[in-house]
C-alpha cells in the first residue's frame, strides 16, 4: 500500500453547482502532497470529502485502502482518529486554554492518566514552540500562534495523515516561515503523510513532494515542484506567475460594458 | 419565481428544516449517554439555569406584586379580598409561572445557546470536533439540551414561589389582607396534581420546545455574522410563538373541558 488516500473519478456538486468533475488524485504515504488552485474552487471541500464530512456524487475515496464513501458512521469515526485536520482559523475551543485544547483529543479517545496526558501535551507544544503558552486562552494568541497551537492539537493522537487547510493564509513572513518549517519537520520526524491545500505558491513549492493544481472543476496540472515550474500549460503558468488575466479571466462573466452603459435597457 | 412557486419552495424548506431538527434531536437525546458528559451537563445547567436565576426571581417578584395589587382592587369591591391568595397562587402555578419563565428563558438562555452553537459552527469548532472523531451532537448539543430541559421547570417553580411571596408582600404587608386567609385559602384551593402537577407538565413541554428550537437554530444556521443574528432572532420569535400556542392547547386539555 503506497498511497494513503486514493480518489478515483470523483464527482461532487453542491446546491446544483458542480465543484469537481471526475477527478482522480493520489496521496503517497509519508510525503507532502500540495493541492493548489485559485480561491473559491473548493479546495477545503476536497479535505472535507477525504474526512468523510461530505459525500461525493460519484466515484470513490479511499483512506488506507478502505472506502470512506461506503463506511458506516462508527467505522468512519474510528478511521477519523487516524487523520487530523488543521483548519484555516485554527478552530481552537475558545473556552479552553491551549493546554486543554491539546489535551482534548487525548482525553476523549484514550484512557491515559492525567500525568501522562500532561507530559504528551508538553511534548507536542514543545514541538510547535508553544510550551510557554500552555496556559494562555486562544483569544490571547496571535493568528500564527493559534495555528501552531491547533497544529499541536492535530498531532496529539499521532495521526497517519494531517490535512492542512490554507495554513499560510494571512500570516506574516516570520510565522509563514515557521509554519513551512514545521510542516516539513513534522512530516519527516513523525513519519506522517501531509496534504497541504493552499494558494501560496512559493512557500508550498519549497516543501511539497508532489503538487496538484486545480482549476475549473478539474486537475489541470500535476507533478513534482520542478515539473510544475516548467509546465507549459498556460493555466498553470498564469497561476504560478500570478497574472491578472489569462485563461482564468479577470472579469466575472458579464454583458459587454458598452451594452450595459449605452445599450437599450432590457 | 412566481408567488405560487415561492410558497411551495418555502413550504418545502420548512418541512425539510423540521426533518433536520428531528434528526438532530434524535441524534442528541437518544445517543448512548456517556458518563463523561455528566459534568458537561452540570456545567451547562450552571450557565442556562443558575445564571438565569436573577431575571427569573426579579420578574417573579414583580409579577406577583402586580397581580396582588390588581387583584385586590377588583376583589375588594366584592368584599372578597380574602381570596387574593388563591388567585395569585393559581394564576402563577397554572399559567404565568410556566409561560413567563419560558418566554424569559427563550430570551435569556435560548438566544445565548443559539449564538454560542452558531459561532462554534462559524469558527469551524463543530467541524473540528467531527474531524477529531468526536460527535458534536453528543459533545456540544446533548449537554445543552438536557441542561435546558432540566433547568426550566425548576426555574418555573422558583418563579411561582417568588411570585406568591411578592403577592404576600403587597396584599398582606401593604394592603392589609389577613395573612391567615391568604395562606389557608391558598392551601385549601391549590391541588397538588391538577395545579402544581399540570404547571410542571406545561413547563416540561415548554422546556423541550424552547431548548430544541434554540439548539437547532444554532446548529442549522448559516455560519456568517448575518446568519447567526438571524438565527438568534428566530430562536426568540419561534420559541415565544410556540410557547404561547402550546399553552393554549395544553390549557384546553388540562383545564378546559371537564
Amino acid at each position: 500500500m503506497d498511497n494513503i488516500v486514493d480518489i478515483d473519478n470523483m464527482t461532487f456538486s453542491r446546491s446544483g453547482r458542480v465543484i469537481y468533475n471526475d477527478i482522480s488524485l493520489k496521496v503517497p504515504k509519508g510525503k507532502i502532497t500540495a493541492v493548489m488552485g485559485p480561491s473559491g474552487i473548493g479546495k477545503t471541500t476536497l479535505l472535507r470529502l477525504i474526512g468523510g464530512q461530505l459525500a461525493p456524487d460519484a466515484g470513490d475515496i479511499r483512506f488506507a485502502g478502505e472506502s470512506i464513501v461506503s463506511m458506516n458512521r462508527s467505522t468512519l469515526y474510528k478511521t477519523r482518529r487516524r487523520m487530523s485536520m488543521l483548519f484555516q482559523s485554527g478552530a481552537l475551543f475558545t473556552d479552553m486554554t491551549v493546554h486543554q485544547n491539546v489535551a482534548f483529543p487525548l482525553k476523549e479517545h484514550t484512557r491515559l492518566d492525567s500525568d501522562i496526558i500532561d507530559t504528551i501535551v508538553a511534548l507536542k507544544l514543545q514541538a510547535v514552540g508553544l510550551r510557554g503558552a500552555a496556559n494562555l486562552m486562544p483569544s490571547e494568541l496571535s493568528g500564527g500562534m493559534a495555528r501552531r497551537a491547533a497544529l499541536a492539537r492535530a498531532i496529539a493522537l499521532d495521526p497517519d495523515l494531517i490535512m492542512y487547510d490554507e495554513p499560510f493564509a494571512g500570516q506574516d513572513p516570520i510565522s509563514m516561515g515557521v509554519l513551512v518549517k514545521l510542516i516539513r519537520q513534522l512530516n519527516d520526524a513523525l513519519g506522517v503523510t501531509s496534504i497541504v491545500v493552499t494558494h501560496d505558491v512559493t512557500e508550498v513549492l519549497t516543501i511539497a513532494d508532489y503538487v496538484y493544481i486545480m482549476a475549473d472543476k478539474k486537475i489541470i496540472g500535476e507533478g513534482t515542484a520542478e515539473q510544475i515550474r516548467n509546465s507549459e500549460s498556460p493555466l498553470v503558468q498564469q497561476f504560478l506567475q500570478g497574472e491578472a488575466d489569462g485563461p482564468v479571466p479577470f472579469h466575472y462573466p458579464a454583458d459587454k460594458l458598452e451594452n450595459a452603459l449605452f445599450g437599450e435597457k432590457t | 419565481m412566481n408567488p405560487i412557486q415561492s410558497l411551495g419552495a418555502g413550504a418545502i424548506s420548512q418541512v425539510a428544516s423540521i426533518g433536520r431538527a428531528g434528526v438532530m434531536l434524535f441524534g442528541a437525546i437518544f445517543a448512548i449517554p456517556r458518563l463523561k458528559n455528566v459534568p458537561l451537563t452540570l456545567q451547562q445547567m450552571f450557565v442556562v439555569g443558575v445564571q438565569s436565576l436573577l431575571i427569573i426571581v426579579v420578574s417573579g417578584l414583580f409579577i406577583g406584586m402586580v397581580m396582588a395589587l390588581q387583584g385586590y382592587t377588583i376583589l375588594v369591591d366584592y368584599g372578597a379580598e380574602g381570596s387574593l391568595g388563591p388567585m395569585v397562587a393559581l394564576s402563577l402555578l397554572r399559567e404565568l409561572g410556566p409561560v413567563v419563565t419560558a418566554l424569559l428563558f427563550a430570551g435569556r438562555a435560548g438566544s445565548a445557546l443559539t449564538a454560542e452553537i452558531g459561532l462554534m459552527k462559524a469558527t469551524e469548532q463543530l467541524s473540528s470536533l467531527e474531524m477529531m472523531a468526536v460527535d458534536p451532537l453528543r459533545r456540544v448539543v446533548a449537554p445543552r439540551f438536557w441542561a435546558g430541559f432540566i433547568s426550566m421547570p425548576m426555574l418555573a417553580l422558583i418563579f411561582s414561589s417568588v411570585g406568591i411571596l411578592g403577592g404576600h408582600l403587597v396584599g398582606v404587608d401593604w394592603l392589609g389582607v389577613d395573612a391567615g386567609s391568604y395562606w389557608s385559602l391558598m392551601q385549601s384551593s391549590v391541588e397538588f396534581g391538577s395545579d402544581i402537577g399540570n404547571g410542571i407538565i406545561k413547563s416540561l413541554v415548554f422546556a423541550l420546545v424552547v431548548t430544541w428550537i434554540a439548539i437547532f437554530r444554532g446548529y442549522d444556521c448559516t455560519p456568517t455574522s448575518e446568519g447567526i443574528s438571524k438565527a438568534t432572532t428566530q430562536t426568540v420569535v419561534y420559541s415565544s410563538l410556540a410557547v404561547l400556542g402550546l399553552d393554549f392547547i395544553l390549557t384546553a386539555l388540562m383545564f378546559g373541558i371537564e
